[in-house]
């Protein structure tokens, strides 16, 4: 083996990237090649190495396979620790909305303007979501319950289904993709033109008065617009059933009725109060740490709809588990089908 | 009481062996400062070699990895988020390009302060932000409009309106005549220096204009890029004043007031 790690940082100047300056660190001995990774230079001796290009005629180390793991374990390295100064970094940004948030009530007059934005205008938007996937879930389930014989079920699927699961997730995806880049590219062109920084130069804390605000209005909004998406869902499933597709209107609502309970409509609520929380914290965070450029801003938009995305399915997921688990605590009979 | 305070033994601001870097980039170096209250001092120096974020680290927009920086006393940089905040409604800060905020009319963004720190009611700021606007001459039917109609040189007299507004101790100028043609440039100096006589205002001018850097200051302190130097020498190449300046001997202060390229092409194209 003729190559030799070192660690420039510890021995010798840290900008060891040119095989001249190796050579002089290395009392000049004639180098080969150097290779740089994290804080160690990894060389080769000339002499050694044209002894053993007799064997190898490429250019390939003979260490090659060690150095491609300890590459790949780089660069594995590199995608945790940056991930976690990421989240701890999120965190910390959340922990300081917090206390904003409880020590002092942002103004309302900064209030109003989120308010409208997040609410009064993503209305239309998530109505027309909600009718669409009710229908969408009448057409794909009615041929095989039909099979059956149990299309005036549906009633009892398609409701429970929307107010459950699709009404909450729906509102909040069309709220994430509408309002979360919207507040994201904004915070993020504040950000590039210096209007954060002349926000807190002026003694105005921009979280107080940027964050909070749409914090509040994706908090207190997105329960009024999951029930919208629901009534909607409702609504739009009502009609493909029973319009279209002929099934009995008493049926039809005598299984929902049966199926859908009051907890069913808590759980859909209750769920999109946290959606909303994260849409605001996700999209104001990729704004607030937005990168210079036009290039940044587009980046911070579409990475706020990205991880809201994702957040709303994990935060889905486990507050499903936790709700239903809370649900059997008290009612163990449920759990018992039939 | 005015010469107590215009003594020298009062800074309004020090800077405390400060270090800034930026993940494994050094971008200043131990700088020492103390600006005495009423000093109008420029901060000289060609792009990159740290100006803006030394003005940045004076008023805690961003933090230093070493040392301190005073304002009155008090450590900038200790101060939870509350005390910032309320600590820095006594700073001007003149940005740049003036980072107006896009979503109000000047009127709006000019009375943001007031609005945010006061509970004045609205004809009073209105007095207030026209009577302003007058100070740096600007004409009163601008109010209405939004920053995007204006034209730079007007939008960086609103920044420094909406900057003066809260009658600060210390006005930061970050470059204030960037990008402007000579006559505008003048304009700015005249109302900087217009700015200071009302005492008693500091303030620090960040700028690589000569014109400025011999009109406008008490004191200019010039700053060499950390990459140039050796290790151990210090980063303020000169401190004094605008005469002394004029008069320095030392071979990069003349280059800079020269503005003589000398070997610097060449290093660039031994670079590429």
């Amino acid at each position: 083996m003729t190559w030799t790690v070192t660690n420039p940082v510890a021995s010798g100047p840290a900008d060891v990237k040119d095989r001249e300056i190796v050579k002089v660190f290395l009392n000049c001995q004639p180098i080969k090649r150097v290779i740089v990774r994290g804080d160690f230079v990894i060389w080769q001796n000339q002499s050694m190495s044209s002894a053993s290009s007799t064997t190898r005629t490429n250019d390939q180390p003979s260490g090659g396979v060690a150095l491609r793991f300890a590459d790949w374990l780089a660069a594995w390295g590199k995608l945790t620790i940056d991930s976690l100064i990421a989240f701890g970094d999120f965190s910390l940004f959340c922990y300081r909305t917090m206390v904003w948030l409880f020590t002092r009530f942002p103004r309302f007059e900064t209030l109003w303007p989120n308010f409208h934005q997040v609410g009064v205008s993503s209305l239309p938007v998530i109505a027309l979501t909600g009718t669409f996937i009710g229908m969408v879930l009448a057409v794909q389930s009615y041929f095989q319950f039909r099979q059956l014989g149990l299309e005036t079920r549906l009633g009892g699927v398609i409701n429970l289904t929307l107010v459950r699961e699709l009404g909450p997730v729906l509102a909040a995806t069309m709220l994430a993709g509408r309002v979360g880049s919207a507040m994201a590219a904004e915070l993020g062109t504040m950000r590039v033109t210096e209007q954060i920084d002349a926000l807190a130069a002026m003694g105005s804390n921009p979280i107080r008065y940027l964050v909070i605000p749409r914090f509040l209005a994706c908090l207190f909004l997105i329960p009024t617009l999951t029930i919208m998406a629901d009534f909607m869902g409702v609504a739009g499933g009502h009609f493909y059933s029973v319009m279209v597709l002929n099934i009995d209107l008493h049926h039809y609502w005598f299984n929902s009725a049966q199926f859908v309970g009051n907890y069913d409509l808590f759980v859909g609520i209750f769920k999109s109060v946290f959606f909303g929380g994260a849409i605001a914290m996700v999209s104001c965070y990729q704004g607030f740490n937005c990168t210079a450029g036009a290039e940044g801003v587009g980046r911070a938009a579409t990475a706020s709809f990205v991880y809201s995305f994702v957040s709303i399915l994990v935060l889905d997921l486990f507050l499903g588990i936790a709700l239903d688990a809370i649900y059997f605590t008290y009612h163990p009979e449920g759990a018992q089908l039939f | 009481m005015i010469e107590k305070l215009l003594s020298e033994e009062t800074p309004l601001l020090e800077v405390r062996d400060l270090c800034v870097s930026f993940g494994s980039q050094a971008v200043l170096r131990n700088i020492s400062l103390q600006i005495p209250v009423g000093q109008t001092l420029v901060l000289l120096g060609e792009s990159g070699c740290g100006k803006t974020v030394l003005l940045k680290n004076m008023i805690g927009l961003l933090k230093p990895t070493q040392g301190q920086i005073l304002f009155d006393g008090t450590d900038i940089h200790r101060l939870d988020d509350r005390a910032l905040s309320q600590l820095r409604c006594r700073y001007g800060f003149v940005f740049q390009n003036a980072a107006l905020f896009d979503s109000l009319t000047i009127a709006q963004n000019i009375a943001f302060p007031l609005r945010q720190h006061t509970d004045l009611p609205w004809p009073q700021i209105r007095e207030r932000v026209l009577s302003m606007l007058q100070d740096v001459g600007l004409p009163a039917d601008v109010v209405s409009k939004r920053p995007a109609e204006l034209s730079g040189g007007m939008r960086k007299r609103v920044g420094l309106a909406r900057a003066l507004m809260m009658h600060p101790e210390l006005v930061l100028y970050d470059e204030p005549t960037t990008g402007l043609d000579p006559i505008m440039t003048d304009i700015i100096n005249q109302l900087i220096l217009r700015t200071r006589r009302k005492p008693p205002v500091t303030s620090v001018v960040v700028t690589h204009n000569m014109d400025t850097a011999r009109r406008v200051p008490d004191r200019v302190v010039m700053l060499y890029p950390l990459a140039r130097l050796n290790p151990g020498e210090p980063q303020i190449v000169f401190d004094g004043t605008p005469d002394e300046l004029t008069a320095c001997r030392d071979r990069r202060v003349k280059q800079f007031v020269h503005g003589e390229a000398g070997q610097r092409l060449m290093e660039l194209v031994g670079e590429a």
